[in-house]
């Protein structure tokens, strides 16, 4: 932990720039995390850092110029080394085009409170049960590999104009590979947890044997376009995707799938089927997030005038209708838009679907049940045409019943076009990203989808 | 190594103390091996839009760990306080979780043995230290770019970059290895962005990232980038591929540019032959790899004149390095040979696993220097060496290679890339693709991707260029392991034939 508390750098900070204005982030973060493969534990470890971000604001006749300096800090002394530099980068900088005045005079009740940290005993249940299930696993001809980690991030955020927030993001998740012993059947678990009280190393490798014994019948097929059911995890892979390339500048500029031809964004227009409803919101239950905007640098879709602008729930489509794109305050001026920032949570919903992905399973005469998507990269803009491919179980649908594995596949899809060409949906429920999930974002709620001519470009050897 | 001396900021912290301090603490708790990183690494980004300035940020990351093996077992922690009960207490919770996790490590760990370096300094090759440059200036020669791209009446929007870094690490171990490192990287860029009558695009800068200073950017060094030519042709470059025809789809021969080259490289070849992912340690995550380690010798990874080395000695080099995050002296080495898979990069657990890799001379192996941690805070993990294919001695130019081949594409420049998780089957574009009629270029041609699978693609290798055309490429942020990490590597490759190479239509494949 560190010596001095994260307010009083806050406070140090603040009283000590001498730029017309500071904003200070304290990120306050441990994290423990156990990593497995063939059967044993591979690595671990605990980690615990304070990173210190100051924004300094300089005024001159030409505009506003801001310099942002962050660095490891658990001293007041370098707290004050990176004021000092903040404000000669701002001194340096030339007038920024984002600028606007500061958000002013907000407290969160909580701001006195301490940081919250996580440590190894977050495993004290689930460690066990992992070595248990090697043993299991082991005796069964099954080689497991997985990791799960646990990050606790206290965040304080001050500034000269009176803002004193503070928010705790627990962020957590597990995931777990399944091989048979001759490695030519993989299949994989995973999700997201805020505390690992429901994760258990058992299920988890029950659920492995389960979808390796689906692979006792091996089908090869071509490439082509199949009936295909992406279970949420795979949705939440392409909606992340469809999110991240949101931004409102770049498509006011005629640069991306929401870019209007002849100039302008599509907001307004009907991109996905009706009833499709693709939002954020910092309250959404199980997916809390930071309810205010937290920016250490400008760019097409933050902006460090915007910190701690608060957040609430915004649609980013309605009822299929684009409705909102990735807004600051100087592209929402740009684009004469409602001020829409990013949130750091993605919920897709579909009214009226409900049931499972066994359900859509059972709907189905002859399909494809994937288990994730893997290395998912945009080709082009002008259609968010996405690469990608399927890993760790492509399961054959027969007359409703998973009747065998199939060879893996790349494909190359749109997420948009996806929201309009899917024929039927489950309900939403908790999800997780297998490719952006673990590192940049765990917060996402999607049904699983039916999507009838999913487009399978080429059979991918790897097993 | 070059003449610069390291940050003396860097070597007035207490490293040294810190380090004694936990391996002294480490081994009255009886671990086996123990080694200390100390690392502070600064980071400075620049972006510019429109002749804009957009933002200017200063990042460093300050810290220490503990590594330890105890009861067969890894234990690791790692803390920012810089004081001796912090070293005491992260050297402690090392062991702690070590405890933990003997439990769950049936097959105790060992490491290959390496030479004790007593005390050993490094530096990188540069000139001018990039992060030493006043933001201003650096700022005005971004802003000069996008200013000069504008002119070009096909660019609407323009922005540029430049990615810095200065990375220092002390290392010490048990056995009395202390090495003091300091590496200076850069990556520099722009793109141009422009709409047609129905369509938009962007042409980037084909510029690699590299282990050199800021001579690279305003010149002074012997191969620095021309950018003032390259900022003079991208706006044309950009106009003739808004106009392009839309390709067709099909088998084509393709001659590739080190720009576009280098990234297959580094997906189909540098991944493949990581030891760890050969031996499933990244399977749940990276993935694994087709080039098992029973294929070793006997793999037909591709034609006869495909030769790869690893190297993390190469000058300039993303990867390169003096020693090693577990203080191994750093090498180089051949992976393919004659188009046969001969050699995997590995870190010293692997070395110990794997003792024939190093010959007969030492029978409990040896590690070729793999290990990298991209922060204080994480742990050292096998990463990948400067991965490069050799030129042919004598070989051709690329107007030659160009010249060999009556329908086929010349490939410029990476853009998108995707590869599965045993890396067979690919998928890349390229900033621009030119068509080859009768050995001549005939224009740009749009919405092209090659697709192939590994061992096709390079078995289709009919020639390499000669030393001439040979280009040191690279990455900057390779992402790999759990908690993911970054690492910068470089490629090199000669403009190269490949025959028969299948070409998609990315609108069709959209079905648009």
């Amino acid at each position: 932990m560190s010596t001095l508390s994260p307010q009083s750098f806050v406070e140090h900070a603040v009283a000590t720039s001498i730029a017309d204005d500071c904003v200070v982030l304290v990120h306050d973060k441990t994290g423990a995390n156990l990593r497995w493969a063939n059967n044993t534990l591979t690595t671990n470890g605990v980690m615990h850092g304070v990173t210190v971000t100051v924004i300094s604001f300089v005024r001159t006749s030409a505009g506003v110029s801001t310099g942002s300096v962050s660095g490891s800090a658990t001293t007041q002394a370098q707290v004050t080394a990176l004021v000092e530099a903040a404000d000669a980068a701002a001194r340096a900088g030339t007038p920024a085009e984002d600028a606007a005045d500061l958000p002013r005079d907000r407290v969160s009740p909580t701001w006195a409170e301490e940081s919250v940290p996580t440590d190894v005993h977050v495993y004290d249940a689930f460690a066990p049960a992992l070595g248990e299930a090697f043993g299991r696993a082991t005796a069964a001809d099954r080689v497991l590999y997985g990791f799960v980690n646990h990050e606790v991030t206290t965040m304080y955020l001050g500034s000269t104009t009176g803002l004193r927030l503070r928010h705790v993001q627990p962020t957590g998740h597990y995931g777990c590979t399944g091989k048979t012993a001759d490695l030519t059947q993989s299949a994989w678990v995973g999700g997201a947890t805020r505390d690992f009280t429901d994760v258990d190393a058992l299920t988890m490798d029950a659920a492995l044997e389960q979808r390796l014994g689906w692979g006792a019948r091996q089908v090869a097929l071509p490439a082509g376009r199949y009936d295909t059911i992406l279970p949420p995890t795979a949705v939440a892979d392409l909606m992340i995707d469809a999110y991240w390339y949101a931004g409102a500048r770049v498509a006011w500029e005629g640069q991306s799938v929401y870019s209007r031809r002849g100039g302008g964004t599509r907001i307004g227009e009907r991109i996905a089927r009706p009833g499709v409803d693709l939002f954020s919101d910092p309250a959404y239950p199980g997916l809390e997030c930071a309810p205010f905007v937290v920016a250490s640098r400008s760019g097409n879709e933050s902006s460090v005038f915007d910190n701690g602008l608060p957040l609430e729930r915004t649609d980013w489509i309605r009822d299929g209708e684009l409705t909102s794109l990735l807004q600051t305050r100087h592209s929402a001026a740009m684009t004469s838009q409602p001020v829409t920032p990013a949130v750091d949570n993605l919920v897709l919903s579909v009214d009226g679907a409900g049931g499972s992905v066994e359900d859509l399973v059972a709907g189905t005469e002859r399909g494809l049940l994937l288990t994730c998507l893997w290395y998912i990269r945009e080709v082009d803009p002008q259609t968010l045409l996405l690469t990608g491919l399927t890993r760790d179980g492509v399961y054959l649908v027969e007359n409703g019943e998973i009747t065998g594995s199939v060879n893996n596949f790349r494909f190359n899809e749109s997420p948009v076009d996806l929201l309009n060409r899917f024929t039927h949906a489950s309900a939403t429920v908790p999800s997780f990203s297998r490719e952006w999930g673990d590192d940049y974002f765990s917060r996402t709620a999607t049904p699983a989808l039916r999507v009838p001519d999913f487009n399978m470009s080429s059979v991918s050897q790897a097993q | 190594m070059s003449g610069q001396q390291v940050d003396p900021s860097f070597l007035s912290l207490p490293y040294r103390r810190l380090g004694d301090t936990a391996l002294a603490r480490a081994q009255e708790l009886g671990a086996s091996h123990a080694d200390f990183r100390f690392e502070r690494v600064r980071y400075q980004d620049l972006a510019v839009r429109d002749a804009v300035l957009q933002s200017a940020s200063d990042r460093e990351d300050l810290g220490f760990a503990v590594r330890v093996l105890h009861g067969g077992a890894w234990g690791f922690a790692a803390g920012v306080v810089l004081t001796d009960e912090e070293a005491v207490r992260v050297a402690e919770t090392a062991v702690a979780v070590a405890r933990v996790a003997a439990k769950m490590t049936p097959v105790p760990v060992e490491l290959a043995p390496e030479p004790v370096h007593a005390d050993v300094t490094w530096v990188s090759a540069y000139d001018l230290n990039p992060l030493d440059v006043p933001v201003a200036e650096k700022a005005a020669v971004l802003v000069g770019w996008t200013d000069r791209l504008r002119v070009g009446a096909a660019v609407d929007h323009a922005s540029a970059y430049l990615m810095q870094v200065q990375e220092n690490k002390y290392y010490a171990d048990l056995t009395g290895t202390r090495t003091t490192q300091q590496r200076v990287r850069m990556q520099p860029g722009f793109e141009a962005m422009g709409a047609g009558a129905d369509t938009f695009d962007s042409m980037s800068s084909i510029a690699p990232p590299v282990g050199r200073g800021w001579e690279y950017v305003v010149g002074g060094a012997p191969d620095s980038w021309d950018w003032d030519a390259e900022v003079a042709e991208v706006p044309e470059l950009l106009a003739e591929k808004l106009k392009a025809p839309s390709v067709e789809a099909g088998s084509y021969d393709l001659v590739i540019h080190p720009s576009n080259l280098w990234l297959t490289i580094h997906e189909s070849i540098g991944h493949a032959t990581e030891l760890d992912r050969a031996l499933g340690y990244e399977a749940n995550y990276a993935g694994t790899s087709f080039a098992t380690y029973d294929k070793l010798g006997s793999l037909r990874y591709g034609s006869g004149v495909m030769n790869v080395t690893g190297d993390r000695t190469l000058p300039h080099g993303l990867a390169t390095v003096g020693y090693d995050d577990e203080g191994v002296e750093t090498q180089s080495w051949d992976i393919v040979r004659d188009g046969v898979l001969v050699g995997y990069q590995l870190d010293r657990a692997m070395g110990r696993m794997k003792p024939e890799l190093a010959g007969p001379d030492l029978p409990d192996g040896r590690s070729n220097g793999c290990a990298y941690a991209d922060s204080p805070g994480h742990i050292p993990i096998q990463r990948m060496a400067n991965v490069s294919l050799q030129p042919a001695p004598d070989g051709p130019s690329t107007e030659e290679l160009i010249g060999r081949v009556e329908r086929g594409l010349y490939v410029v420049g990476d853009k998108s890339w995707s590869i599965d998780m045993q890396r067979f089957n690919f998928q890349f574009t390229a900033q621009r693709f030119y068509q080859i009629q009768d050995g001549e270029l005939v224009g740009q041609v749009r919405d092209v991707a090659y697709q192939a699978t590994t061992t096709e693609f390079w078995g289709s290798l009919e020639a390499v260029g000669g030393p001439e055309t040979w280009v040191l490429g690279g990455a900057f942020n390779c992402g790999k392991a759990q908690p993911g990490q970054v690492a910068s590597v470089s490629h090199g490759c000669p403009t190269s034939l490949f025959r028969g190479v299948n070409i998609l239509n990315t609108t069709d494949e959209a079905g648009h």
